[in-house]
């Protein structure tokens, strides 16, 4: 009990639940959006792609924070760009190798994750000035906020939209299928609302804009 | 030629880049607080995304010819970031006026995702180099007749409707842009992009 209590202040743990609860990229910051609304409409896309997009926070955020002392302040920018586009072939080239009918479903989505802000943001803000064993821990945290939001999406969208998860039939024969969920729009909603759960449950509402 | 114009019309409307294939979300919330800066943020998204795809395409042809296309992602991203800079320099050099109405929106052009999706679309479909461009404008102006339509709704809003707190700022605007994503499905079989 005593070492559960301490390890609440270590600085591990602080940023774990930084990534999943209060700094988490997508309900409370924003991130990478497109890639979370584009391909959420089946369960099994959405952890394709969060496992994807994990793999390459935590090895880029890892390799820049080897060569931070290396690079220069003008260029980081582009010499993140290259070491993120480098892990994002070889994650395209696994997917086209192994799981062919997912790597088709995703399509140009998984090239995206390149511009996914997310994976420049946590480069950008903490690999840079961080030792590799805490941005390994930082990529994951960041990593897993990010699947478990897309995979909670994912299953109301499926199972309105098809009535199906991860491809079992959930919902009576009776069961009309909501076509909207399967498109753009339903995603916008959902996320939406999702959104608004989370920040009323959590209490954490943003400033009024002016 | 009807292919092209069909291309044009059709990727601003029937497959409007935002509204149907949900790219380049993070500076259409975030910038899509005001029309001004809206439009502002549309016109250069215009311009390097155009730009960007007529430089992609030979690139493409040479990495195919090359067997190397594998690489394209990485080719691609460099070029748009080289692009960015290069007329980054070149506005402040020759055109300052423009440049000063750019202002900070040239540089977050680079992580948008409309420039890369673009390309990659480009690829996928295998356009030749004026369906390439039509396609590029087209998708352009689709992106920023939706930030303009989504900031012109937001600056309303802020006058007149009551948003409960959960929503306020940025949720809002997903329902926002579910129901203008809804409104722009009525458009569909106007054109045939493939």
């Amino acid at each position: 009990m005593k070492k559960l209590i301490r390890m609440k202040y270590t600085k591990w743990f602080n940023i774990l639940r930084d990534g999943l609860t209060k700094n988490n990229p997508i309900v409370i910051s924003v991130l990478g959006i497109c890639s979370a609304l584009a391909i959420t409409n089946r369960v099994d896309n959405a952890l394709a792609m969060g496992i994807g997009v994990t793999f390459v926070i935590m090895a880029s955020s890892a390799t820049v924070s080897l060569i931070r002392n290396f690079i220069p302040g003008k260029v980081r920018m582009v010499t993140y760009m290259v070491i993120i586009s480098s892990y994002v072939i070889s994650v395209q080239m696994f997917l086209q190798a192994f799981y062919p009918n997912i790597a088709s479903a995703l399509g140009a989505y998984v090239g995206l994750i390149i511009t996914n802000c997310i994976v420049m943001g946590r480069a950008e803000a903490f690999a840079v000035k961080s030792p590799v064993r805490y941005t390994l821990i930082d990529g994951f945290a960041s990593g897993l906020g990010y699947t478990y939001v897309l995979v909670l999406v994912a299953s109301v969208r499926e199972l309105l939209a098809f009535g199906t998860i991860l491809n079992y039939q959930i919902m009576p024969d009776a069961w009309v299928n909501w076509t909207v969920m399967a498109i753009a729009p339903g995603g916008f909603f959902v996320l939406g609302l999702f959104i608004w759960l989370i920040r009323e449950l959590s209490n954490n509402f943003e400033a009024q804009e002016n | 030629m009807v292919n092209v114009i069909e291309i044009f019309f059709g990727s601003i409307l029937d497959h409007n880049i935002a509204l149907a294939y949900i790219l380049g979300m993070c500076p259409l919330i975030a910038i899509s607080t005001n029309v001004k800066n809206a439009r502002g943020m549309g016109i250069a998204v215009i311009f390097v995304v155009t730009i960007t795809a007529m430089i992609n395409y030979p690139i493409y042809l040479l990495l195919k010819a090359s067997g190397t296309e594998q690489l394209n992602l990485l080719v691609f991203i460099i070029t748009i970031a080289a692009t960015v800079q290069f007329l980054e320099m070149f506005l402040e050099k020759f055109v300052p006026k423009m440049y000063n109405s750019f202002g900070i929106f040239l540089p977050l052009i680079t992580v948008n995702c409309v420039v890369l999706g673009v390309s990659l679309f480009m690829v996928n479909r295998e356009y030749n180099f004026i369906q390439t461009t039509a396609f590029s404008f087209g998708s352009a102006v689709g992106w920023m007749v939706a930030i303009i339509l989504v900031a012109g709704i937001r600056e309303k809003m802020k006058k007149f409707s009551d948003v409960p707190r959960g929503l306020a700022g940025r949720g809002i605007v997903f329902i926002i842009l579910g129901i203008l994503s809804l409104a722009f499905i009525g458009f569909t079989g106007l054109a045939s992009i493939q």
